[in-house]
């Protein structure tokens, strides 16, 4: 067997994201590509969470419903997943508060015995399952040494004592494919953002962005970076682009109510022509919505938000790899046309963890603005053929700086007179046309499964995953734009050749990614529209499928 | 450098008579001292919301963020954490910095960083025609409450005391060298500095002979003590008839935010090799 699909459950507090990357971890090092959906409500102590790792030969980006292990660490665990198991699947769980059939462990007597914490509940089950799936306890104890920091010696303790309970049931066969790290999307943009030359990172708390925030705090001194978290969104949009105007390259993230914050900052850096990234990570809404759930319902408002009519460039990444390379491009687009630049993601892709294969992706490096030459006077807007004006950073004794909200002649001073209006409108519009032109080097929209087919699944975003594995079970065509603004036409036209029909993969209760290509002169066939807050498994979209391809 | 060489081609469009021009007066003669000086004025920062007050730094030939109503204080900031050698200062109304953007302040003043706010208090509302703002003095008549206000002024200086802030004074336009005096103050402070200039508004609040009865320069006056400033800072609450100080109120020598938070933040790294070293903790 060379394809897993493992469950791990209990309630808040148990630590499942934890357990559920230990698992993940194991099977990496074993050879694995791994993908983990982590499942919970928005409470501290008790709910339900589980995580589910899939473990497979070749990279994949969605769970499934059905699964080979279920690891119980309560009752609800059982009651809630039951439906899930097939006949070969195995229970392993807490015979000490669980009434169930397979594996028992008494999880509560051992850690009681051995004096561990109750949360160490968590490395005795991983022991066991280890020892059921024929894993061997060396991987294990290589993997806890590494990756836990906190009573590391105790963990292992406990896990020997679960892996000696169990029982031997099958053999996990190891593969001769090197370990990769996982990282999560957040993780993955973060990094991309620094090879981009982030120096500044700014953000107030909301999930599911919270974990950029919390990544980039705890790996500042590592690369110098600036983290800040303000006292709400509205100060973190303003803070940013004081501090990009000043020459430092800023980002912030948040998730849909937090942006609705920014969007008057979003405007000015339109207007000022200040740099800047935004990641938004979507959740479902309307208003608080389902805060630790996952949606795609923001396309529009972030495609739209702010006053007036300014150019801004926004990428949908689907996995951790394209949310390394866009989150680099993004910085540098920003910075190289002074627009801002969104990273639109959601919580799926922000808190999924992946198996991350930097080297497949292409090499990007920080680009630099461009800058001032000092043969004339400086102007801040200089009115020039591309619409970019050269840059120039305080302190300069030869330049005076001025960004202005207002609208503004070349030197940054307020005007209202008319022709001077529809120049610098007209400029700041411009640089559009030439990042058009440069977004042609770009693999703007992307291409997968069987590309001669006349059926082709939309998606974007993290909806990517599902889609690519269904349709190459059905032996269909995915395209996948990335760059949604400026939407990427050609590209998109050149992708869709050949094709019938087109049957678009949403999360969405209205099919936003249609409404955007239908502006664009693109109609599509059928919707696949999942609004519940879970992302699709590769089952669910299968059934979904079936219903409209007939 | 003198006042003239300041100087922009913007023409100015307050109304005569407005309490800005002492304001602009004011912060042009201090920067040409900071300069004779040898502070260089290419490390000058001004910043702006909207209203009246924010086309001072259309008229001031220095570095300027034109930014938007009630987000100075926010953007100051950042100008400042993203090079702490640089001198921000920011100019906001009343509405701008006690209505729209009142939190920014509060939390500004609490992390101490080293900025200075100079706020134009004309307690009106000028360029949207006339309506109360939080230090009208209740009753107060204006457009969006034609029958008076139903509530109190806030004193936004026994605010920033409250929220940290380390120096605190109170300014008047018809005061100008007072004014000048007490702008270099703040801007030589190390920390958080508000300066509150009363600025009568000569077409929609036009109080310049009622100020010049009741306001009077602090002598005497203990400012490095808490509990002496907020007497002061206490006795006029911008509704009453009290007599109204001038002058620094407060003024305490503390770290900065920039100064603390900042601290390990200027190696220079290879971004790329760490990036690699990074991702293999999480193999």
């Amino acid at each position: 067997m060379n394809n897993y699909s493992i469950l791990i459950g209990g309630k808040a507090g148990d630590g499942i994201n934890q357990a559920g990357l230990l698992i993940a971890r194991i099977f990496n090092q074993l050879g694995y590509r791994i993908y983990m959906y982590y499942d919970y409500p928005s409470l501290i102590r008790g709910g339900h969470n589980f995580s589910i790792v899939r473990a497979t030969k070749n990279k994949v980006g969605t769970h499934l419903d059905q699964i080979d292990f279920l690891l119980v660490l309560n009752q609800d665990t059982i009651d809630f997943h039951k439906h899930r198991l097939k006949k070969t699947s195995v229970v392993i769980y807490d015979s000490d508060g669980v009434k169930s059939e397979g594996i028992g462990i008494p999880l509560k007597t051992i850690i009681q015995e051995e004096k561990a914490t109750a949360i160490s509940r968590n490395s005795c089950l991983i022991g066991g399952f280890c020892k059921a799936a024929g894993i061997k306890y060396n991987i294990l104890e290589q993997v806890f040494k590494k990756h836990i920091s906190r009573d590391m010696e105790l963990n292992l303790r406990v896990a020997h004592r679960g892996y000696k309970e169990a029982k031997e049931l099958t053999k996990t066969r190891i593969l001769s494919q090197r370990p990769l790290p996982l990282v999560t999307g957040n993780e993955a943009i973060g990094l991309g953002l620094i090879k981009g030359g982030l120096s500044t990172y700014i953000a107030y708390p909301m999930t599911p962005s919270s974990g950029l925030l919390h990544f980039l705090a705890r790996i500042a001194k590592d690369f110098s970076l600036k983290v800040i978290h303000p006292e709400n969104e509205i100060a973190v949009i303003l803070m940013a682009l004081g501090s990009s105007y000043a020459g430092e390259r800023t980002a912030v993230g948040t998730s849909g109510g937090g942006f609705c914050l920014m969007t008057e900052g979003l405007s000015l850096a339109g207007m000022s022509e200040v740099p800047i990234v935004i990641m938004v990570s979507q959740r479902p809404g309307p208003s608080t919505g389902v805060p630790t759930y996952t949606a795609q319902s923001d396309l529009h408002f972030v495609l739209n938000a702010g006053q007036g009519e300014f150019t801004r460039f926004m990428v949908s990444p689907g996995d951790a790899e394209e949310a390394y390379y866009w989150s680099t491009v993004a910085i540098n687009i920003s910075w190289r046309y002074q627009i801002p630049s969104i990273i639109l993601v959601d919580k799926t892709l922000s808190e999924g963890v992946f198996s991350f294969e930097k080297e497949s992706v292409k090499t990007l490096k920080e680009e630099k603005p461009l800058l001032w030459d000092k043969k004339q006077p400086y102007k801040r807007y200089l009115n020039t053929k591309t619409g970019i004006s050269p840059l120039s950073f305080i302190p300069d004794k030869d330049a005076v700086i001025k960004v202005n909200s207002y609208t503004h002649d070349e030197y940054g001073i307020t005007t209202e007179e008319s022709q001077m209006l529809s120049i610098m409108q007209d400029k700041r519009l411009r640089k559009e046309q030439y990042l058009i032109q440069e977004l042609q080097k770009y693999e703007t929209v992307k291409r997968y499964g069987d590309e001669s087919s006349s059926v082709a699944l939309l998606c974007w975003g993290s909806t990517k995953g599902a889609c690519v594995e269904t349709a190459e079970q059905f032996g269909l065509r995915v395209v996948q734009p990335i760059v949604l603004s400026p939407f990427p036409i050609k590209q998109f036209r050149e992708r869709l050749k050949g094709v019938k029909k087109i049957i678009s993969v949403e999360n969405n209760s209205t099919g936003q990614l249609v409404r955007l290509i239908n502006q664009h002169g693109f109609n599509v066939d059928e919707k696949i529209l999942k609004y519940d807050g879970r992302p699709f498994s590769l089952e669910k979209l299968e059934a979904d499928l079936k219903k409209v391809i007939k | 450098m003198n006042q003239k060489q300041l100087a922009t081609s913007a023409k100015n469009t307050w109304c005569p008579g407005c309490g800005n021009f002492a304001i602009l007066n004011a912060i042009k003669t201090v920067l040409t001292v900071l300069n004779e000086e040898g502070f260089p004025l290419d490390r000058i920062v001004l910043v702006s919301g909207i209203g009246c007050h924010a086309k001072i730094v259309d008229y001031v030939d220095v570095n300027s963020f034109y930014a938007i109503h009630g987000r100075v204080t926010p953007v100051a900031e950042g100008i400042k954490l993203a090079n702490p050698d640089l001198k921000v200062i920011g100019f906001a109304g009343d509405g701008d910095a006690y209505g729209e953007g009142l939190e920014h302040l509060v939390f500004a003043a609490k992390r101490n960083i080293d900025i200075t706010m100079i706020v134009h208090n004309n307690r009106v509302y000028g360029l949207t025609t006339g309506q109360y703002t939080p230090t009208s003095p209740l009753g107060f008549k204006g457009r969006s409450t034609p029958s008076g206000t139903a509530e109190l002024p806030l004193n936004p200086l026994e605010l920033m005391l409250a929220s940290g802030a380390t120096f605190i004074a109170r300014g008047y336009s018809n005061r100008l060298d007072l004014l000048k005096k007490t702008f270099k103050e703040a801007i030589m402070h190390k920390g958080f500095s508000l300066i509150d200039v009363l600025q009568p508004c000569v077409t929609f609040f036009d109080i310049y002979e009622y100020y010049n009865k009741h306001v009077y320069e602090l002598t005497d006056h203990d400012s490095q003590n808490y509990e002496t400033a907020s007497k002061k800072i206490r006795e006029w609450d911008y509704n009453s008839d009290n007599p109204i100080a001038l002058g620094t109120f407060y003024k305490k020598e503390s770290s900065s935010f920039e100064e603390r938070f900042l601290e390990h933040k200027t190696k220079t790294i290879d971004k790329y090799s760490k990036i690699k070293e990074t991702l293999t903790k999480y193999i």
